[in-house]
């Protein structure tokens, strides 16, 4: 697993935010688009992408993508 | 002492009743006189639940319900029964855009398969007496309303609902008596391995006009009213226990 490529999945979860604002260093859940039921995707996605699931703590103690993806990277 | 909610000599059949409501509801009908079958697939928590509960008689059968072989064996172990409270389940939150044929497979399974052969092979094999009672666990969710990614699990206790008018039917001329409770948010450790937060939680409390979840014995006194004799003109409902959640 990538970074570029985890920034991606994380990205296409999104329907309004514009692919291009996401970045290893966006605070994700200061999007105007961010939501619980958005969590739910992230997490949802990353079962899917990497068969490893978040828990709520997991994304509340996220605040960049980065953070997101060394959490998941250290559950693979 | 008059009590028309009493379940003395009756035997009442309780699946999940390892953890939850179904745990309550095991502990509470044997605090009512009823000779209990507790079922679940953890052992240790069975026997937990097994030595909470009031008096002798009780019987523990450790059982998946989703395996055919060990429901057979399940049935195979009861004579005779007045009730059966399915109150195995499990939730899942998963946004409809991954709720792929397996993730419903998973929920349907347990949620909706299992309790439907359990009661098929019980009534196909006469082992429910005559003004015997059969109670779902189902939910707000997929009978009334439902919720942000929970479009799996509300599936799955629609196809309960459905399901429960159809049986209730067809078991009325034997004078067995089908319904269902349908309650809001229970605290039960059904939410402890979830993604869901801490801080959701909290939120989600507040959407109720009672302003908290419900308690598992606050579910099991509505199982036991449909479970005793109080009952006897009740076939085919839901029965709503919900902290006011569906009024707004």
């Amino acid at each position: 697993m990538e970074l570029q490529e985890f920034i991606t999945n994380f990205a296409s979860q999104f329907e309004e935010t514009d692919p291009s604002v996401f970045t290893k260093d966006t605070i994700f859940k200061d999007l105007d688009e961010w939501s619980s039921l958005l969590a739910l995707s992230v997490s949802a996605m990353a079962e899917e992408e990497y068969g490893v699931s978040f828990k709520g703590d997991d994304i509340r103690n996220a605040s960049t993508v980065e953070d997101l993806y060394m959490i998941l990277k250290n559950k693979l | 002492m008059y009590n028309p909610f009493s379940l003395s000599g009756k035997t009442i059949l309780v699946t999940g009743a390892s953890s939850g409501i179904g745990k309550a509801t095991a502990i509470e009908c044997s605090k009512l006189g009823a000779n209990v079958i507790i079922t679940g697939r953890s052992r240790e928590r069975l026997n937990e639940t097994f030595s909470e509960l009031e008096s002798e008689g009780h019987t523990q059968v450790i059982a998946d319900l989703c395996e055919t072989n060990s429901l057979q064996k399940l049935v195979s172990e009861i004579k005779s029964i007045d009730g059966i409270v399915h109150s195995a389940g499990i939730t899942k939150n998963i946004p409809f855009q991954f709720a792929t044929i397996d993730k419903l497979s998973e929920v349907m399974n347990l949620n909706f398969f299992a309790p439907t052969e359990l009661t098929r092979l019980l009534v196909k094999s006469k082992k429910i007496n005559k003004g015997g009672s059969i109670v779902f666990i189902s939910s707000v969710s997929g009978v009334l309303c439902s919720a942000p990614a929970s479009s799996v699990y509300s599936a799955s206790k629609g196809a309960l609902n459905g399901l429960i008018k159809g049986i209730a039917l067809d078991l009325a001329p034997r004078g067995i008596r089908v319904n269902s409770v349908i309650p809001g948010v229970v605290e039960t450790n059904i939410f402890e391995d979830g993604v869901i937060s801490e801080e959701q939680l909290e939120e989600n409390k507040r959407m109720y006009p009672l302003k908290r979840f419900g308690k598992p014995n606050e579910i099991a006194h509505g199982v036991i009213y449909l479970l005793s004799d109080a009952s006897a003109w009740v076939t085919g409902s839901n029965l709503l226990i919900d902290g006011g959640l569906t009024l707004q």
